[in-house]
């Protein structure tokens, strides 16, 4: 036994090698397994891991392609045939090191307010590499708070609902006494966010800071928060994004993403994360929010349909479109014309001030920025957009 | 302090010796496992670490349960998990009415030591015991975690301490151990990431839908009543419902449950075999959306009978 422990032991260092959860517990628990099993048939060795070094349907293909490498024809002592996945970095990430000089230096040069305010109102696009780092380090203050709904949990309230057990332990301190009642009411819970964010060539100047604003809403709103990318293939983002450090997050993430700066087929994107995890629960009175400039290259009318789906299931659809901030934009691309009815808050993103003003309308605070072309009241006018959602909402 | 009488496994699991044997006594239930399932299953009994199962709904998760409790002879004690489950739903509650009649009724008897009244107000029969505890508390027993996914962060924290060591600690009267851990099986349909400390105290299965041969096997064991032909109609439509069909994939293809639905209704209606006439009027116990109904008949039902 003690070879075959070994050559377990080795397997499932290849399997953590190539991405799977094969911590010391988990491998435990293979062998805890292969004990009630026969360690010589393969069979039971593949199912004995795949119970305990597996946590997830995509972790399945891994697992199988583990398992054939490692007993597949070569039966490898060390186990380290397979090298851990290389980080590819896409995209410019700044420089990790903030060390003291260097935070000085750009501090500055944007102490002044005027500075900060000057920097807050530019394109993220057109930001040179200083001014970027700076932005950066702004976003990930910026804790997008999800609106508040009603938790089905209890706490402690001066009316409302008797609170049986603690009005017993009164009556108990005081010797039987029934002297005052104690009451209970619902606490309120932050309500589900979840960030779709468009990583197609068109919205790859944005696409950075917009998965940084991703991770500092999942950073504030903890297991709440759910971010994928779209592109031409639909990526969960969430367990990248945990990392505490932003630049580790952004690296993760931007080596977990395979479309990096391709096309869109945003309709088919949305109609895979309404299949694969909306409609079952995640986007259910979430608010959603969608940043892409809606450049469709596939059927818009696949897009409208799946907007109206996912309006059906969301709590609000938030919908930031980093060209809208364009003097004269009119929402013309079909993809966003299409999915414009399904729409509550349509809004920028394309600057910091326009990120903390999407931070807001996650929040469930009215939009600060000025009503912009397309909507010509603010929140609660009757803009023609508001009127085609509300239309939208009563058909 | 509460103890269970138990003396070891129950007998009928000294039967079960290897993956083959429970998929034999599983198939006497009307459970056809597949070997990864029973594998999975008779770890579950042997090591007795909870089952967690994923898979689209529909694919048997639930009804898995319910065939294991069968083979063991064991009551099968369900927790149908919602947000904001809380320990009083789950673990445990005290009987509150009854403890305030005692209280009173100590009061008018005279009785004023009041360290003695919190002994009796605490006593295991003012504890009214939950799923989770009452899972403890009998043996042997098969305990179903229903739709984990479905429950918060917070009930997932008490889960993971009654599941990692078969304890649950009421502080006012000590801790109930489960002498024999009973058989939990844990289910999710995905709509929420499941924390990784749960997942890992428990074995990990993903649940596929079946095979066309296996589907036919499972409509023709679960209802004997349906003629061969249909079966293997239903079965294969059912196939060609989870594949794309033309114009996309159904908001949600049907699972096996809704397979032995359909075919349950057509043997109701007297059908021997399936044809467009009955398939549109029976569809409504397999595709539970509007919009995939439409798109289903549009593309015609003739092709969904004939294989096409």
């Amino acid at each position: 036994m003690r070879d075959g422990t070994e050559t377990i032991i080795g397997f499932a260092r290849t399997v953590r090698a190539a991405g799977g959860p094969a911590d010391t517990e988990r491998v435990q628990a293979m062998l805890g397994a292969l004990d009630h099993l026969d360690v010589l048939d393969p069979a039971d060795v593949y199912w004995a891991g795949r119970f305990t070094l597996c946590a997830d349907p995509e972790d399945i293909a891994r697992y199988d392609r583990c398992f054939a490498a490692y007993f597949g024809g070569r039966t490898a002592r060390s186990g380290r045939r397979v090298p851990p996945p290389a980080v590819r970095r896409h995209m410019v990430v700044p420089s990790p090191r903030t060390s003291a000089g260097e935070e000085r230096a750009t501090d500055v040069r944007l102490a002044t307010a005027s500075g900060v305010e000057v920097l807050r109102n530019r394109d993220v696009a057109k930001l040179n590499a200083a001014e970027r780092a700076e932005v950066n380090r702004l976003i990930a203050l910026l804790a997008a708070a999800a609106e508040q709904r009603r938790s089905r949990r209890f706490e402690p309230a001066a009316g409302g609902r008797l609170d049986p057990a603690r009005t017993i332990r009164e009556v108990l301190r005081r010797g039987g006494e029934i002297s005052a009642l104690r009451h209970r009411a619902h606490r309120t819970r932050p309500r589900r966010v979840v960030l779709l964010i468009d990583v197609s060539g068109s919205m790859s100047p944005y696409a950075d800071a917009l998965l940084r604003f991703a991770h500092a809403a999942a950073r504030a709103g903890g297991r709440g928060v759910e971010v994928f990318s779209a592109g031409t293939r639909l990526t969960r983002l969430t367990r990248e994004l945990r990392h505490r450090d932003p630049d580790t997050a952004m690296a993760a993430a931007s080596a977990a993403i395979p479309d990096w700066s391709g096309g869109t087929r945003l309709g088919e994107e949305l109609r895979e994360f309404l299949d694969r995890f909306g409609q079952r629960g995640l986007a259910r009175g979430a608010v959603v929010v969608i940043a892409s400039d809606g450049w469709e290259r596939g059927d818009a009318g696949l897009l409208g349909a799946q907007m109206a789906r996912l309006h059906r299931l969301a709590h609000r659809v938030v919908w930031a479109n980093p060209h809208k901030a364009r003097p004269g934009y009119e929402p013309l691309a079909a993809g966003m014309a299409a999915a414009l009815p399904y729409i509550d808050d349509f809004t920028s993103g394309h600057s910091l001030g326009a990120l903390e003003d999407l931070a807001r309308l996650i929040g469930g605070a009215p939009s600060a920025a000025k009503p912009p072309p397309t909507r010509s009241g603010g929140r609660g006018g009757s803009s023609p957009l508001e009127e085609r959602s509300a239309n939208a909402r009563r058909a | 302090m509460t103890r269970i009488a138990a003396n070891g496994a129950p007998e009928v699991e000294s039967g079960i010796e290897s993956p083959g044997d429970l998929q034999r006594l599983l198939d006497e239930q009307a459970y056809l496992a597949d070997e990864g399932l029973a594998t999975a299953g008779f770890l579950a009994l042997r090591m007795r670490r909870p089952l967690f199962l994923e898979g689209e709904a529909g694919v048997g998760k639930t009804a898995l349960a319910k065939a294991l409790a069968a083979v063991l002879g064991a009551p099968l004690i369900r927790l149908q998990c919602y947000e904001g489950l809380d320990a009083a739903q789950a673990l445990y509650d005290w009987d509150f009415p009854r403890q305030l009649l005692h209280l009173r009724a100590a009061e008018a008897a005279g009785v004023a030591d009041v360290d003695r009244l919190e002994g009796e107000l605490y006593d295991r029969r003012f504890l009214l015991a939950r799923p989770l505890l009452q899972a403890l508390e009998t043996v042997p027993s098969v305990l179903l975690v229903d739709e984990i996914d479905r429950a918060d962060d917070e009930f997932e924290a008490f889960l993971l301490e009654v599941l990692s060591d078969f304890t649950i600690s009421v502080p006012e009267l000590g801790t109930v151990r489960a002498e024999v851990p009973p058989v939990v099986v844990v289910t999710s349909n995905r709509t929420r990431e499941v924390h990784d400390a749960l997942k890992r105290r428990c074995l990990y299965h993903w649940l596929e839908h079946p095979s066309y041969e296996r589907e036919v096997a499972i409509i023709r064991r679960r209802l004997p009543g349906a003629a061969e032909r249909l079966a293997s109609q239903v079965a294969r439509a059912a196939q060609q419902l989870r594949a794309q069909p033309a114009g996309g994939a159904l908001l949600k293809p049907p699972g096996v449950a809704e397979s032995l639905d359909w075919t349950e209704a057509l043997v109701a209606l007297g059908a021997r075999e399936l044809d467009p006439a009955t398939a549109a009027v029976t569809l409504g116990a397999v595709l539970k959306y509007r919009e995939d109904q439409e798109r289903v008949v549009k593309n015609g039902l003739a092709a969904l009978i004939d294989g096409g």
